[in-house]
């Protein structure tokens, strides 16, 4: 597992789209438009997460002066 | 008029419930007049009862009333039902009209105290208990009002529970009272197994059919009845904790231990009489018990220095007195000794505890003197109540009664000479231990100056009781005085009259001649030893057998010692070694299981999230793989 | 057609490998947009114009841009490669690439089962998308909607800084106040390693 947090999300984007391609074979073998209907709410969603996470990882970053996910560790036990 | 019976337990019993929720919240005020006025309330209702009940009698001269089922179970039904005759209505008279003047007296011995609803409320719980006690017309009504009395004793023993001492001589109370329950409560199944109800009257019934005289099992249950009578009357052998429970305040001293907790015994024996007259040797036990305890408790009363376990040991002794009338078969005797009794008992105690708080708090006779000058009415109260206790001839009410019982105990088929004797010893000790107090305490010079001279509401509960404990006895008027006996024949509607031996050569009027004396030898070797000559007694205890004796009967002749070592030790040393056993390790090891697993959840509340991120691919590995496969 | 879609794929599950196995996070995020426009292409050839056309322009022209612009941002040095390398030991992933093998192996079990049979492709025009969007997952798109209203009020809350008095530029000044932080740090400033403070 990658401690880095940029790693983190990135895989996060890298799932989202690799479901969203199965959405469109699924719509794509039915010939239907759902799949595509719902790549574009993963789609918005996906731009959603991101721009939070990335804030959230910026504040990390004032905060603790590392990347590492490990340092956020606070709410142990 | 007589449907009114149930409510006199019932007033004492909400007002209980009243101070007990709400005391902490009321004024001083609200709290007396509370806790007092319902106590008058059922004093007042129960003389209007006694009224109604001697000018127009009901029918068999008992008034039976069921108020609701209290439990049916197959074959066992129990009421909440009330049973007033002759009997329970002397007793109940006599309980509230004590109670109320009590409850009066402590609204000034209270009055600086913090927990001064509390003790209302015990108190009022007490008596609406002993009035449950005395009214129930089934054994197990009876057995609750008993448990409830036994609950109010303990904690009013223990009020005054910062001390450790106090709490220590409550549980005393409690667990010696607890064995003579135990007794009683195997009593109760023996005669529920045999006889199969426990309703008194019908139970009586049935035992006079179905059981002959002398039946060993009318003798067991009688025996075991007798275990609870004698532990709640604190009798041989369970007679330790009545002095330790002076502890507790005056007024319950007065109330409880004095006129009528402790005589729910003699209650008990009288009220199930038909059981007792069927098994002759528990009969004679009884008496002999009674016999036997007055004597050990005159002696120890001599020897003691607090004026409080003075009076205890002569609680123990005149109850003792009652046990010997109903061993003897003078039933009505022995409640007449009940009546004159609460009345100059309350009495001695109220006039001592007026003492007590007037020597700021000190309880040793020989630290007191010349109290008859500075609290004048306390003295001539102390005085009459004391006389009455001694049996002085014709203007005390203790002469009457003791009399009667000691005719009884010559002239009664199951009576005995010996037992007169032990009766006549008792009385000379009497005479000396209540003069020795009369004469250390309130003669002499003055040592400890008077601090709070006793007011309004103690002084009127110490008259009011004065002249009852000078009058109280004339409702019964010997044989050779007009032979008027207002209060037996009343009593012997509900108890039999006890049948006279032809007499032989000791009339009622020597005996009483013979009792007298023995009182005015009590008296004179008491104004001998204790005023004349104040240190007359010093050769006689500094002398080592004198000593030796002083202390034995100071320690209530090693009963304490030996119940210690025999019994308390022991189940303290075993307590001790069973701390750890297994049972223990049982409940350690489940606590050691949930420590263990907090441990282990919360190690994986480690904070980290990758280690989240790995538990949740982990969770759902192995989810998709138990859908596909499973 | 079909040998362009097998190309697509090819590169996409070889530029998503990179991704995941490069120390710098640049590196990472240039061949996760690689992947991206290869994907857009299988899109295109599944029969979906208007999904490929938008993979490109938000996915790989939005999202991925902030995170590069982020990453830049944060001016992770060399000695944050140093430290990407001791945490991607083998000992590391391991453990993720067990669970891993696992997954592949049940799904690829799961799509072993069931037979598909293999048709030609349409297309799946946009005129088609539009109004199932406006139809049947209007909700969808109302919701969709206030997601992305809450993340940009979200966002900006997150990013928002009261400026300081002065804000401390001086590398030097962070370096010491930042070493006492027990290990490596992966810190803004200038890039060289952190002296033994």
């Amino acid at each position: 597992m990658r401690r880095n947090l940029v790693f983190t999300l990135m895989s996060i984007e890298i799932m989202l789209n690799a479901a969203g391609l199965a959405f469109i074979a699924a719509g794509a073998h039915w010939i239907q438009a759902e799949g595509q209907v719902m790549f574009l709410f993963i789609l918005a969603m996906a731009a959603s997460e991101v721009s939070v996470g990335l804030a959230l990882l910026l504040r990390l970053y004032q905060q603790h002066g590392v990347l590492d996910a490990d340092s956020a560790s606070e709410m142990k036990g | 008029m007589l449907q009114l019976t149930g409510i006199i337990p019932a007033i004492p019993f909400f007002s209980f419930l009243l101070l007990a929720i709400f005391g902490p919240r009321m004024a001083r005020r609200a709290v007396s007049v509370t806790g007092v006025g319902s106590i008058g309330a059922s004093a007042i209702i129960s003389g209007i009862i006694t009224a109604a009940f001697i000018s127009a009698p009901p029918a068999g001269w008992a008034y039976h009333e069921v108020i609701w089922r209290w439990m049916s179970v197959s074959s066992f039904q129990a009421d909440i039902g009330f049973y007033l005759d002759a009997l329970s209505l002397v007793m109940v008279l006599v309980i509230t009209f004590v109670a109320f003047l009590i409850h009066l007296y402590s609204t000034e011995y209270m009055e600086g105290d913090e927990g001064y609803s509390r003790f209302f409320a015990y108190m009022n719980l007490f008596v609406a208990s002993m009035i449950m006690l005395v009214l129930a017309d089934n054994l197990l009504l009876l057995y609750l009002g008993w448990e409830g009395v036994g609950l109010c004793s303990y904690l009013l023993i223990g009020f005054w529970y910062t001390d450790p001492a106090n709490g220590r001589a409550a549980r005393k109370a409690f667990i010696v009272t607890r064995v003579g329950d135990t007794s009683m409560v195997i009593g109760l199944f023996l005669i529920f197994q045999r006889l199969g109800t426990l309703n008194i009257q019908e139970l009586m019934h049935r035992a006079s059919l179905q059981w002959p005289a002398g039946a060993a099992v009318a003798i067991a249950a009688a025996a075991l009845l007798l275990g609870g009578a004698v532990g709640k009357s604190a009798q041989l052998p369970l007679q330790t904790w009545l002095p330790d429970a002076m502890a507790g305040p005056t007024p319950t001293s007065a109330l409880i231990h004095a006129a009528t907790m402790v005589t729910a015994g003699v209650y008990l024996i009288a009220r199930t009489h038909v059981l007792f007259s069927l098994a002759p040797p528990v009969m004679l036990a009884v008496a002999v018990i009674g016999a036997a305890t007055l004597l050990l408790a005159g002696c120890s009363a001599l020897t003691q220095r607090d004026i409080k376990r003075v009076l205890a040991y002569s609680t123990i002794s005149q109850i003792g007195y009652m046990f010997l009338a109903l061993g003897v078969g003078a039933w009505s005797a022995a409640i007449f000794h009940f009546m004159t009794h609460a009345f100059f008992k309350a009495l001695l105690f109220l006039a001592a505890g007026a003492v007590i708080q007037a020597q700021h708090e000190e309880h040793d006779i020989f630290k007191m003197g010349g109290l008859r000058r500075m609290i004048p009415i306390t003295f001539w109260a102390f005085l009459i109540s004391g006389c009455a206790l001694a049996g002085l001839p014709i203007i005390t009410a203790g002469f009457y009664s003791k009399g009667m019982i000691l005719w009884g105990a010559w002239s009664s088929p199951q009576g005995a000479p010996a037992l007169w004797i032990a009766g006549l010893v008792g009385v000379l000790l009497t005479s000396l231990y209540i003069f020795r107090v009369i004469f250390v305490a309130f003669f002499g010079e003055a040592q400890i100056p008077v601090e709070h001279p006793p007011r309004l509401a103690k002084n009127l509960s110490m008259i009011v009781l004065s002249v009852l404990s000078i009058g109280a006895g004339w409702v019964n008027l010997p044989s050779y005085l007009g032979n008027k006996l207002w209060l037996n024949d009343l009593l012997y509607t509900a108890l039999p009259a006890v049948a006279e031996r032809p007499a032989g050569w000791l009339t009622e009027g020597w005996s009483e001649g013979i009792v007298t004396a023995a009182f005015v030898v009590g008296l004179i070797v008491a104004y001998g030893l204790y005023l004349r000559h104040r240190g007359a007694t010093r050769p006689l205890t500094e002398n080592a057998l004198g000593r030796a004796i002083h202390e034995f009967w100071s320690a209530d002749w090693g009963f304490d010692f030996a119940y210690d070592k025999l019994l308390v030790a022991p189940v303290m040393w075993f307590a001790q070694v069973d701390k750890r056993d297994f049972i223990d390790k049982f409940y350690d090891g489940l606590a050691a299981l949930s420590r263990a697993c907090y441990r282990a959840l919360s190690a994986t509340e480690s904070g980290r999230v990758r280690w989240y991120a790995a538990s949740i691919v982990g969770g759902t590995v192995i989810f998709v793989f138990l859908v596909l496969f499973l | 057609m079909y040998l362009l879609f097998y190309i697509s794929g090819a590169i996409a599950i070889f530029a998503t490998v990179m991704t995941i196995t490069r120390l710098n996070a640049i590196h990472a995020l240039l061949y996760f947009v690689v992947s991206l426009l290869s994907v857009a292409v299988v899109f295109y050839i599944l029969g979906a114009p208007f999904i490929a056309a938008l993979e490109v322009i938000i996915y790989a022209g939005a999202i991925m841009v902030l995170f590069i612009f982020v990453v830049m941002m944060m001016n992770l040095g060399q000695r944050a490669v140093e430290l990407e390398s001791q945490w991607l030991s083998p000992r590391m992933w391991i453990g993720p690439e067990i669970l891993a093998a696992v997954l592949i192996a049940e799904v690829v079990y799961l799509l072993s089962r069931t037979p598909v049979e293999v048709h030609a492709i349409e297309f799946v025009e946009p005129q088609e998308v539009g109004p199932a969007l406006f139809g049947p997952y209007l909700i969808g798109v109302e919701l969709a909607s206030m997601l992305l209203l809450g993340a940009l009020v979200g966002a900006y809350h997150l990013g928002y800084r009261k400026p300081k008095a002065v804000e401390n530029l001086n590398a030097d000044d962070t370096d010491a106040t930042r070493a006492a932080a027990g290990g490596d740090t992966v810190r803004a400033g200038h890039d060289r390693p952190v002296s033994a403070a």
